[in-house]
């Protein structure tokens, strides 16, 4: 499906959002006034933004632990996401998650996981109750190409495969798992490959090119939603900054690989392309940017100025109250 | 009110709760055909294969499959055939089920049962005989139900299925035929209420699962020997009746612990630190417990025999706490 110019220029502006999201967060990371580790999805916000785009509010996605760019995909509001980094009780999550928890259940996010591959098993178990509804809801699990070696997506796929459920399994394959090379943790190269083994078509797409990305996954979104099961998308991508915060100091990747992806930053792509097709000029792409600086601003002021949670409050939120008669 | 046995109570509260709850359905390995425990017989007959799944032999996914349907507002009552599974899975119980709602800002209900199965007696060797207990109540989120009666399996697992938390819902293989009278109705048992299950005043025992039983026999046999036990079963142990364990005490001044699972590091020293915290000044002698010895369940029967608590050992605990008379002649 061709997406209109006003549309894609509405891609580039979430991508932009995204980026400088994760840039201001790294370095409050690192002047530590975001307490923690932030897992930047810097260089993969084609993903985020051409998935999502695909997505109605009430789908749901399970992210993974690189999961910022998702959260601002599925519609969140970056003030309450700073928040939340911020570790202060205006946050989505009032504090209690931070970077790698920061969801919210009413925009469909189920929740960012610190276990890599244990989404897949219970975004599973949302498919099945999404079929059960009946609306047409998908969910969409997402995995790295570290996370494919655990063995919850493999359980997971079977049973998605088998039963034929609403669910799209996105690998985000952006050849590292935490610090290590695709081919010291995967015994493939190309981690779609596995799809036949569960039953279902498997997909490689350009990670870098969000157009390409939300008609991959458009297509696989189209499969669930008529009943016809779950699809292994796999976008290559690449992720310009280390697995943790900007530079862990311990393992470097080899520098003309990350020119090379560097080179097709997603950004920039669809930014040349949309000048070309004249949905836009150099001015309005720079007024996105300043308006997106803007917007990452006022979230730091109302995160530096929120109050934390209150430690009289540890326990409230680890149980639901009452029970049904 | 009729006789029934105890898998029967289990059954009877699922299918009431699946009749009138549509959004309740079960999950486990050969569930349709009534499960390795008969805890679900006859539910496929009833309400068919839309609300009666078998899975693959995939602890995770079968946990994971709760957990997000739970999230999304189902009602899942998910099996794990042994409760020693459950260490395949536990990340599903232990870091998503139990922290997902507190980790959102107290967001999210996650209404799961997971039903599971311990004990050992039966020859089935390490790993599939073991009591985990310990295990699901360290963690903060889930809540544990381990009934003892047919009485108590029926109105735990009404209570375990309207509780809107994760309830891990524990039987063990040697309760499940036993018999008593149970009403016909649906009746819910509130989670964390203890049980007073026979008044005494000389020696409480706290007991739980199989080990109530063995506590009331042990109480029988001392009751011709001059010695008046209170045997009281907790039947939730998270969220713990603190307030019933240390009221026996306080009138009993000495208390047994007792439980199946291996005694080091067991539930059981949960309670007894509790008991020696709040009940101190009414103790008139230290806290003792009965548990399993310190080693994987053996398979041969000797063995195994050896390794399995009963109520020689709670016996033999409460002898050393109050004088015990001679075993009457007719035993």
């Amino acid at each position: 499906m061709e997406l209109s110019s006003s549309a894609q220029v509405e891609m580039y502006r979430l991508m932009v959002r995204i980026r400088e999201f994760d840039e201001r967060a790294v370095l409050l990371s690192e002047q530590a006034r975001i307490p923690g580790p932030v897992h930047l999805c810097i260089g993969q916000e084609a993903v985020a933004v051409g998935v999502c785009f695909t997505l109605n509010r009430d789908d749901c996605i399970a992210p993974a632990n690189r999961a910022h760019g998702y959260h601002l995909a599925k519609g969140a509001q970056m003030d309450r996401m700073m928040a939340e980094l911020y570790g202060k009780v205006t946050g989505y999550n009032k504090g209690r998650g931070g970077s790698m928890h920061v969801a919210a259940m009413g925009l469909g996010n189920l929740g960012p996981n610190g276990i890599l591959g244990a989404g897949a098993p219970i975004a599973v178990g949302a498919a099945y109750a999404c079929r059960y509804y009946g609306r047409g809801q998908v969910v969409v699990a997402m995995l790295g190409d570290a996370a494919a070696a655990e063995g919850t997506i493999h359980e997971a796929m079977n049973l998605a495969g088998l039963w034929k459920l609403p669910v799209i399994f996105l690998c985000e394959n952006n050849l590292y798992g935490e610090f290590m090379p695709l081919a010291m943790h995967s015994s493939i190269e190309d981690i779609s490959d596995r799809a036949a083994g569960y039953n279902m078509p498997g997909v490689k797409v350009d990670g870098m090119d969000v157009l390409a990305v939300h008609e991959a996954m458009s297509a696989a979104v189209a499969r669930a939603r008529r009943g016809y099961g779950p699809t292994l998308l796999e976008v290559k991508t690449y992720r310009f900054y280390d697995h943790v915060g900007r530079d862990y100091g311990v393992s470097k990747r080899p520098e003309e690989e990350v020119a090379y992806w560097r080179a097709r930053d997603p950004i920039k792509q669809l930014r040349t392309l949309l000048v070309e097709r004249g949905a836009f000029d150099d001015a309005e792409a720079d007024r996105i940017l300043e308006e997106a600086h803007a917007e990452v601003e006022a979230a730091v002021e109302f995160a530096e100025q929120s109050p934390y949670p209150d430690p009289s409050t540890l326990l409230e939120g680890v149980y639901t109250e009452g029970a049904r008669a | 009110m009729s006789v029934k046995k105890y898998w029967e109570g289990i059954v009877e509260a699922q299918a009431y709760e699946m009749e009138r709850d549509p959004t309740i359905f079960v999950a486990g390995e050969d569930v349709q055909m009534g499960g390795l425990w008969a805890t679900e017989r006859g539910l496929f007959a009833r309400f068919g294969p839309e609300r009666v799944r078998n899975t693959p032999v995939a602890e995770s996914a079968i946990l994971g499959l709760g957990v997000g349907a739970a999230l999304l507002g189902m009602r899942p009552i998910v099996e794990i055939m042994f409760a020693d599974f459950m260490a395949v899975c536990l990340d599903q119980a232990v870091n998503q089920a139990a922290k997902i709602k507190y980790m959102l800002g107290g967001e999210a209900r996650l209404p799961l049962v997971v039903l599971t199965h311990q004990g050992a007696g039966r020859s089935m060797a390490a790993q599939h005989s073991q009591s985990l207990e310990a295990w699901f109540c360290h963690v903060p989120g889930l809540k544990v139900v381990m009934p003892a009666t047919p009485y108590d399996a029926k109105g735990l697992m009404h209570a375990a299925i309207r509780d809107d938390n994760p309830v891990v819902y524990i039987t063990n293989k040697r309760l499940l035929g036993l018999r008593a009278e149970v009403p016909d109705e649906a009746y819910a048992i509130p989670l964390g209420q203890a049980s007073v299950c026979r008044e005494g005043t000389d020696v409480t025992v706290v007991a739980t699962g199989a080990m109530v039983k063995e506590a009331l026999d042990a109480a029988t046999e001392l009751a011709q020997r001059g010695v008046e036990v209170e045997v009281v079963d907790p039947r939730t142990l998270s969220p713990l009746d603190s307030e019933t364990i240390v009221q026996s005490v306080r009138k009993t001044g000495r208390v047994v612990v007792a439980q199946e699972a291996v005694m080091f590091s067991g539930f059981g020293a949960e309670i007894a630190a509790q008991i020696a915290d709040l009940a101190f000044d009414y103790l008139d002698a230290p806290v003792k417990r009965v548990g399993a010895p310190f080693c994987p369940v053996p398979f041969s029967p000797p063995l195994e025999q050896a390794w399995l608590p009963d109520k020689t050992q709670i016996v033999a605990r409460i002898a050393e706490l109050v004088p015990v008379g001679a075993a009457s002649v007719q035993g």
